[in-house]
């Protein structure tokens, strides 16, 4: 399952950091952002809590770039 | 600008005022030359400028980031003021300056790159925000995500059609620049198909939903566009990478910069000079900032796509950009692409029976096919098909219909038809589709269709030539002497006719085999009957899309109209975006090799430094917005 959320974020290269750090959130099958757009596309595992997972993919990417947002 | 802008603005410039008046106040010796009281002051405008930086590089070490440009930035300027104390200099206007400019510069990226997003969404401005639901004689704004399929919905002159439909009532001009980026307008009247984006210009249309919203051709061109630039290219790959490994390079560079020369002029013997090389190494990390890089090179790209988007040409991906800027060879599909598709019976030969009754047996057997070739058939025929009347529709593909129409047995199609039956038939000279007809065994005559140029073809192979396509080749199922004449009059190099829809397939794959590895080859065809060759080619481009779900499925690169210029238009702006990016990259990274090489033996300061990481990026930014403007490609 696919979703597309809206973020924000100052910089190319902390969006990167963000795509990364979204990559690696458990329950995550893979991710893209999209600086431009201020996207992010999630693709979720089978059967992965999206909810939850969201919760900790923001976490994460606060870890990675203290200055953004994912809206959930 | 944003809220964060215009805080950051303020910030900046009640930094430097604050700079330039203890400047002043240290020019007329009232702020003293040493001494903690002058540190405590500049340490007031270094603190306005710079604290989001430091607590970012604070946070970046807590949680292992530790090579960002605020780290970066953060170790500079802090480095260069403790070196400034404990020198006992006390110049830290240097340190302070490098951070405001480093905001200045993030400050300008922010608001550009902000501006370009905006100009990009308005550029594709057709979301309609409502819809008039009509309801038992009442109309009701309603979103057009709750209008239900089949419901009557009213459009106003200069309101966008916000759901694909039919119209029931009403007739009306509509203006489809925001689609085609074409201004010529189109009619439409009851019964016609209607599709949304297209904005109604002079009369009031009652329309009847045929989709939902989100299933709307409009829904599906802004999901295609605001989705573009995640399919990323290999020079935005490039740039990820690179900043991965080049950061840490740089810091590690700078280490070695601050301690190896003055190790080894102890050891030889000489004075250490701490403070050259620890200043020289921290002037490195300034001077070293990726952010013109990474920044530029999404832009170019993504205005890129808006410039195309603008002109009627849907790109899905930046990958696909760069791609199409690297086409040397071009394949079409004849019908619909090059031609109108719009065939029109243009004579009747050798028949035994009337013509009327020849092209109604013709229509009639062809009745079951949705192939243009029968929809000429039927028009020319002039009169509702009955059904009822025609059994046993056998189609044979690549030759023709054999079906029993008023008890006759009917076979109506191409020469590999009549000589599969053995029929006597005699072959048309005249240049055309022809349409050979045997009633109950005995040949009847034909029917000739033609078709016709669409009037831009020629133009449209000439300007591709132009700009640096190599080969042209033109596939088709049509019969050799219809496709080699339409080919010399278009200036087509080279073309294979009388191709089964799988033989189109294979074709594009024996040229997809024979051509380097680096040559682009892009299939061109109209989307409906073509998408696996779509699929195939190395870029597939549907044309005269507009409405046309298939098509923006299967294809790479959409146009909106049926325009074949706009091919070499496609091209051209792929050219220039990826002209623009590398453009950026050389001249950046030239700039910054320069640039450390410069700082490392000791010829720059901090000031050059700073200006060069700043100025390079502006230049990169402004230079990749250029990318948006295709008008005149």
């Amino acid at each position: 399952m696919k979703k597309t959320y809206k973020i924000d974020v100052d910089c190319a290269a902390c969006a990167d950091k963000m795509e990364v750090a979204a990559k690696r959130t458990d329950g995550v099958k893979n991710a893209t952002v999209n600086f431009m757009a201020l996207k992010m596309i999630v693709e979720f595992e089978d059967g992965a809590d999206v909810h939850s997972v969201m919760q900790n993919v923001r976490t994460n990417c606060r870890k990675v770039e203290d200055d953004c947002e994912v809206f959930i | 600008m944003n809220k964060k802008q215009k805080k950051m603005l303020t910030r900046i410039l009640v930094s430097a005022a604050l700079l330039v008046a203890l400047n002043l106040l240290g020019s007329v010796s009232i702020l003293p030359a040493t001494g903690m009281l002058r540190f405590a002051a500049y340490m007031v405008p270094y603190l306005i400028i710079g604290y989001d930086i430091l607590r970012k590089a604070w946070k970046g070490i807590r949680n292992r980031q530790v090579f960002d440009e605020a780290f970066l930035m953060a170790v500079a300027t802090v480095g260069a003021i403790i070196l400034a104390l404990y020198s006992g200099s006390g110049d830290y206007l240097e340190a302070i300056a490098v951070m405001l400019l480093y905001q200045i510069g993030e400050w300008f990226q922010s608001y550009a790159v902000g501006k370009s997003r905006r100009n990009i969404s308005e550029l594709m401005d057709i979301r309609p925000d409502y819809a008039n639901l009509e309801h038992d004689g009442i109309l009701e704004k309603t979103d057009p995500d709750e209008v239900e399929i089949g419901s009557t919905i009213v459009v106003q002159p200069g309101e966008k059609v916000p759901i694909d439909g039919i119209v029931l009532e009403g007739e009306s001009t509509l203006n489809t620049a925001a689609l085609t980026g074409e201004s010529l307008p189109r009619d439409v009247k009851a019964g016609e198909e209607i599709i949304s984006g297209c904005i109604n210009e002079s009369g009031v249309l009652r329309i009847r939903t045929t989709k939902e919203f989100g299933d709307s051709t409009v829904s599906r061109i802004l999901d295609l566009v605001e989705n573009a630039s995640s399919r990323k290219s290999r020079s935005e790959d490039f740039i990820t990478k690179f900043a991965r490994v080049y950061t840490p390079a740089v810091v590690y560079a700078a280490v070695a910069l601050a301690f190896l020369p003055p190790i080894a002029n102890l050891i030889t013997g000489n004075a250490a000079g701490w403070n050259i090389w620890v200043y020289r190494a921290l002037t490195f990390l300034v001077a070293s900032c990726p952010c013109a890089l990474v920044v530029s090179i999404p832009l170019s790209f993504f205005a890129g796509i808006g410039g195309a988007s603008n002109a009627g040409i849907l790109v899905k991906g930046s990958n696909y950009l760069e791609l199409l800027s690297r086409t040397k060879i071009v394949v079409f599909d004849k019908t619909g692409t090059l031609t109108q598709g719009v065939f029109e019976v243009s004579g009747i030969h050798h028949n035994e029976i009337s013509d009327d009754q020849l092209v109604e047996y013709a229509a009639l057997a062809e009745s079951a096919s949705s192939h243009p070739i029968s929809k000429s058939l039927q028009k020319a025929y002039g009169k509702a098909i009955d059904r009822s009347r025609v059994l046993d529709i056998h189609e044979i593909s690549g030759k023709g219909v054999t079906a029993t129409v008023d008890g006759h047995h009917i076979a109506a199609g191409n020469d590999k038809l009549m000589e599969s039956l053995g029929a006597n038939y005699i072959p048309c000279h005249s240049v055309g589709t022809i349409i050979h007809i045997v009633i109950d065994g005995q040949y009847a005559g034909h029917i000739v269709i033609s078709d016709m140029e669409k009037p831009h073809s020629k133009e449209a192979i000439r300007r591709l030539k132009a700009s640096g396509v190599r080969k042209t080749v033109m596939l088709t199922g049509d019969q050799k002497n219809v496709a080699d004449s339409v080919s010399a009059s278009l200036g087509i190099d080279e073309v294979f006719s009388q191709l089964l829809p799988a033989d189109k397939v294979s074709k594009v794959e024996e040229l997809l085999a024979a051509k380097p590895e680096n040559e682009i080859l892009a299939f061109v065809g109209d989307g409906i009957n073509d998408a696996p060759v779509l699929r195939r080619a190395d870029i597939g481009i549907a044309m005269g899309a507009m409405g046309s779900d298939a098509a923006i499925e299967a294809a790479d690169i959409v146009l909106m109209d049926d325009d074949p210029l706009k091919i070499a238009k496609a091209i051209r702006i792929s050219r220039k975006a990826l002209r623009i990016v590398s453009q950026n990259i050389v001249f950046s990274i030239v700039i910054k090799l320069l640039c450390l090489i410069m700082v490392a033996v000791g010829m720059a300061n901090m000031w050059i430094a700073v200006f060069a990481d700043v100025g390079v990026m502006i230049l990169a930014v402004l230079n990749a917005i250029r990318a948006l403007f295709v008008k005149n490609l």
